[in-house]
């Protein structure tokens, strides 16, 4: 009797014949193939396009490519401008902002996976940086003008500039932060809490220690950001045209080091690549493709540097 | 047998415990742990057996919202571990632990030894040195690892990374040591390797074991206790238990009825 209705149950699915089976298995590859095909062609398009971009921008600033063109400041004749101001001032304020955002994103993101208790203030907390890293960066534009410039009378300067740039990265270096605290596993914190450590052992001694290579990752990550950015730092009042360099951080003479480069003057490599292409000028074409070659490197430099770094620290780490 | 000299390490009075959720994982247990004796705890999946377990270093404390009802006394100084005015660090000085899975800091195998030390601020390396040689040797993996303590604690295989973490616990000299399913994720020979260890361990300390494996408690423990569904049911000699115990639900475990 039980049989009997086991057999109607199964009779329900009839049985395929090798044949049949091997019909459906080819039929499941081609899917396959056909997925993969698809795939690959979108990811050869994607990186055709770069690379076409990128070659085109080479061909047509290579002659400029070269040693002066780092080391004269621009010029009205286009054959003797160059990037020294840009990449001084690029640089420079890459510095204000590496030291403002850094502490306080890995700080803040320490603080909100370890430490902040859950509950709906924090939420918004969570909410509002995840939102910040997707606002346009033109809003710390305004925003940056009216705090920095306007009410703490910091001027159009290389602090401001800086200053801005390290609020549109702090969201990005507080979310890798945090991201990268959460694949540490708990197994991991409760053999640390077992042997008796406090809450700022576990995240000094661990924490810190396992998720250094994804915090740094999203540090230069967001660095390369930053560098390429030119909306923000046009509307806190960059300069397009400048024939001189900050003063110098450090001196011969005492006292040796000095702050008022901060307060100078700046362009960065973005602005005067936008100056040079929004004349009409042929020559000055090639310069600012120059300038872009200039810039893509560095992105790139740095993106791979990051790459290598977490591969470099996770090496060790497996979990 | 040496009944007489029977000291009570630490016990459990009339212990509840509370999830976050409102869940009561534990209700009304009490248990004696004797000195330089292994007390098994046994037990199907969910009975609160691990729960219980981690009670005695506080562990729940990591997260918001658990409660303890209830007293666990550390003799001979009677502190109660649970109580409001007690440290749940100090406590953890004191009973040290090992995991169900082998959880080494991915951290050298000397740094991971002498990881218990650093918290505590022993800054002189030879006496770090003397500990983390003295802890490895009493975790039986001295002779295997000596050449190379520099190296990654996760190149080890699973059962010497589960021996590391015993060294790890081993060298702050806890006066109780919990295990919570040591060998679960370990192949035969390494539990072998482990189980002799425990009882090697009981000489120096005090030892509370979880484990799913009743073959295990028998082969091993002084004690066991029987739980279910986060109430003590049995508590006895382990030949006690496993002969004659007096309880049915008891014996309907053991004997593979039920669970």
């Amino acid at each position: 009797m039980v049989k009997d209705k086991m057999d109607s149950e199964f009779s329900l699915i009839k049985p395929k014949t090798l044949n049949e089976v091997r019909a459906m298995i080819r039929k499941h590859k081609r899917n396959d193939f056909i997925f993969s095909s698809i795939g690959l062609l979108t990811i050869i398009f994607a990186l055709l396009t770069l690379l076409i971009l990128f070659v085109d921008l080479v061909m047509d600033g290579y002659p400029k490519l070269n040693y002066e063109f780092f080391t004269d400041f621009p010029s009205r004749r286009a054959a003797h401008a160059g990037i020294l101001s840009a990449w001084v001032g690029s640089s420079l304020i890459m510095l204000v902002t590496f030291i403002t955002a850094v502490p306080m994103g890995v700080a803040a993101g320490v603080y909100l996976e370890e430490y902040a208790p859950k509950n709906w203030f924090t939420d918004i907390i969570e909410i509002n940086v995840t939102n910040l890293s997707g606002v346009p960066s033109i809003i710390y534009g305004l925003l940056a003008l009216g705090l920095f410039v306007y009410t703490f009378h910091l001027g159009q300067t290389i602090v401001t500039a800086g200053l801005t740039l390290g609020l549109l990265m702090l969201p990005i270096v507080i979310v890798s932060t945090r991201e990268a605290i959460r694949s540490i596993p708990i197994a991991i914190r409760e053999a640390a809490y077992a042997v008796g450590a406090t809450k700022w052992q576990v995240v000094l001694h661990h924490v810190i220690q396992y998720s250094f290579g994804g915090i740094l990752t999203g540090i230069i990550i967001g660095m390369a950001r930053a560098l390429g950015e030119t909306a923000p730092i046009i509307t806190v009042g960059a300069l397009t045209f400048i024939a001189f360099l900050p003063p110098a951080p450090i001196s011969s003479s005492a006292p040796f080091i000095s702050f008022e480069w901060l307060h100078s003057g700046f362009t960065v490599l973005p602005i005067q690549m936008f100056s040079w292409l929004s004349r009409p000028e042929h020559a000055f074409h090639i310069n600012a493709a120059a300038a872009g070659v200039v810039i893509i490197l560095l992105t790139l430099l740095m993106n791979g540097t990051a790459i290598w770094l977490r591969y470099r620290i996770r090496k060790n780490i497996k979990w | 047998m040496s009944e007489n000299k029977l000291n009570i390490k630490a016990e459990a009075k009339n212990l509840n415990f509370f999830y976050a959720n409102g869940t009561k994982a534990l209700k009304n247990v009490s248990l004696p742990v004797y000195e330089n004796k292994i007390t098994a705890l046994i037990g199907p999946s969910g009975c609160g057996k691990s729960t219980f377990l981690r009670c005695f270093n506080r562990m729940h404390d990591l997260y918001p919202g658990n409660r303890y009802e209830g007293q666990i006394l550390l003799h001979p100084d009677n502190t109660n571990v649970l109580g409001k005015g007690v440290d749940p660090i100090e406590v953890r000085m004191r009973i040290s632990m090992v995991f169900q899975k082998p959880n080494p800091f991915p951290k050298s195998i000397y740094e991971n030894v002498a990881y218990g030390l650093r918290v505590r601020g022993e800054r002189s390396k030879s006496a770090v040195d003397d500990k983390v040689e003295e802890a490895l040797k009493g975790a039986s993996l001295w002779n295997e690892v000596k050449s190379r303590l520099q190296d990654l604690a996760f190149n080890l295989s699973g059962g010497q990374q589960q021996r590391l973490c015993i060294a790890r616990a081993l060298a702050t000299d806890p006066e109780i040591m919990l295990f919570d399913e040591p060998t679960s994720a370990l192949d035969p020979i390494a539990t072998v390797n482990i189980e002799e260890l425990m009882s090697g361990l009981k000489n120096k300390l005090s030892i509370l074991v979880v484990t799913h494996n009743m073959q295990q408690a028998a082969r091993i423990s002084d004690y066991t206790a029987y739980m279910y569904l986060g109430e003590m049911i049995e508590f006895d000699a382990t030949d006690k238990i496993f002969t004659n115990p007096s309880r049915k639900e008891t014996e309907d475990y053991i004997t593979g009825k039920f669970g």
